[in-house]
C-alpha cells in the first residue's frame, strides 16, 4: 500500500496545438500590414534620387505613375540600355504619354479628375531631356501638378 | 528512479500573446507613403504681352550637361546654392513702395526689390542628370522653407512647430478640419511673403 500512486507510462503528453490558427493568423494580419501593393511591374531600373524637402503624397487614388529609367536587365537584350518611359506595364515613346494621361483621368472619378498628380518615378542616372520631353507632354494634356517622387536623404547623396 | 511525465503545458494563454504581438505590430509598422518635391507645371498657352521683370529681380540658375552650375553669371557649387537664394530672396532692396520691412536681406542694390517681385529661374540642359536636377531643385525649396520658416516663427511665437511641419500637418488627411481651418491663414500669410516663384525654361539641345 504506497501512498504515491506511481503514474502509468512514460510517454509524454501531445503538446496543444490549439493556438496554432492564432500564430498563422498573427502572422498573415503582420504581413498584411506590411505589404505596399504595387500595381504595375518596374521594367526599369528605378533608384530615385535623393531629397529632404519633400511633401507626401497621400490619397493613392489621385495620383498616376510614369517611371522611366534604362531597361532593367532582363529587358536590355530586346529594349537596349536608353533610358525609355513605362506606362502600367509596357514601354512607352514620349508621345504616348498624353494618351496615357487622358485615358487614366477618364478612369478616375468625376470630383477627382481636377486634382489628379502626376508622380514622376524616374531614375537618378536618367538624362534631363526625357525628363523635358514627359513635362512638355503633360502641359500638353493640362495635368499641370507634378511631383518628381524621390527618397528622403540629404541632396548630396546626388552629387557622384 | 521511475520516468515522470512532463505535465502538458497550459496553452490557454498562447492566443493573447499572439493578439499581443500583433496588436504591437500593427501599432508599429507604418505603410510606406511615396514622398517628393511637387511642382507644378506652366499653362500651354503663352501669355500675350508677358509682364516686364527687371534684370535684378531674376535669380537665373544653369545646370550645364557636366552638372556644373551657373548661378547669376558665375560658376557656383551646389553647397552654395542655398545660402546664395537665400540672400537674393531675402534681400530686399526696393524703395518707397517696392521696399520690405520684413527682409533681414543687405538690402543690395543689385539684388532682388522684394520677395513679391524675386523669381528663380532655372535652366538646365538636355544633358544634365535628373539627380543633379533634383539637388538643385531640393536646395531652392530649401532656400524658401528656411525663410518661410523663419516668418512662420516670427508670426507664431507660440505655435511650437515649424512652417514645413504646419504644412505637413496641414496637408495630413488624419488633421481635424477645425485644425486646418485654423492652420490655413497662418500658412497663407507667410506664403503671401515669400510666394515661390520659381520659373524653368525650356532646355537646350546640346551641342
Amino acid at each position: 500500500m504506497s501512498k504515491f500512486k506511481k503514474k502509468k507510462g512514460g510517454d509524454l503528453p501531445a503538446i496543444s496545438t490549439a493556438s496554432l490558427p492564432d500564430i498563422v493568423f498573427m502572422l498573415l494580419f503582420f504581413f498584411m500590414v506590411a505589404t505596399v501593393m504595387r500595381d504595375s511591374t518596374l521594367m526599369v531600373t528605378n533608384t530615385l534620387p535623393a531629397a529632404d524637402q519633400v511633401q507626401k503624397l497621400d490619397k493613392k487614388d489621385r495620383i498616376m505613375y510614369i517611371y522611366a529609367g534604362k531597361p532593367s536587365s532582363r529587358y536590355q537584350d530586346k529594349y537596349g540600355t536608353q533610358a525609355r518611359i513605362q506606362l502600367n506595364d509596357k514601354f512607352a515613346t514620349v508621345e504616348e504619354v498624353g494618351a496615357f494621361i487622358l485615358a487614366e483621368r477618364a478612369a478616375k472619378r468625376e470630383e477627382l479628375q481636377n486634382v489628379l498628380t502626376t508622380a514622376l518615378k524616374v531614375d537618378g542616372e536618367t538624362k534631363m531631356g526625357l525628363v523635358s520631353d514627359i513635362k512638355q507632354e503633360l502641359r500638353k494634356v493640362n495635368a499641370l501638378k507634378l511631383n518628381y517622387t524621390t527618397r528622403m536623404g540629404a541632396y548630396n547623396q546626388n552629387l557622384n | 528512479m521511475p520516468r515522470r511525465a512532463a505535465p502538458e503545458v497550459n496553452a490557454g494563454s498562447m492566443a493573447d500573446i499572439a493578439f499581443l504581438l500583433l496588436i504591437f505590430f500593427l501599432v508599429t509598422t507604418t505603410i510606406e507613403t511615396d514622398s517628393g518635391i511637387n511642382r507644378k507645371l506652366p499653362p500651354m498657352e503663352e501669355l500675350e504681352d508677358p509682364p516686364v521683370i527687371r534684370e535684378r529681380n531674376i535669380f537665373t540658375v544653369l545646370i550645364n550637361k557636366n552638372n556644373q552650375l551657373l548661378v547669376e553669371e558665375e560658376l557656383a557649387d551646389i553647397k552654395e546654392l542655398r545660402s546664395l537664394a537665400m540672400a537674393f530672396l531675402d534681400n530686399g532692396g526696393g524703395q518707397n513702395e517696392e521696399a520690405c520691412n520684413y527682409c533681414q536681406g543687405s538690402k543690395d542694390s543689385d539684388s532682388s526689390d522684394n520677395p513679391q517681385k524675386a523669381i528663380i529661374s532655372l535652366k538646365n540642359d538636355r544633358e544634365t542628370s535628373y539627380k543633379m536636377y533634383i539637388a538643385v531643385q531640393n536646395e531652392l525649396v530649401a532656400a524658401y522653407n528656411e525663410l518661410r520658416n523663419r516668418e512662420f516663427a516670427l508670426l507664431n511665437p507660440m505655435s511650437g512647430i515649424t512652417y514645413t511641419e504646419a504644412e505637413k500637418r496641414y496637408n495630413d488627411p488624419r488633421t481635424s478640419a477645425e485644425e486646418k481651418e485654423k492652420l490655413g491663414p497662418k500658412l497663407d500669410e507667410v506664403k503671401n511673403r515669400f510666394p515661390q516663384k520659381l520659373s524653368e525654361a525650356e532646355p537646350n539641345k546640346s551641342n
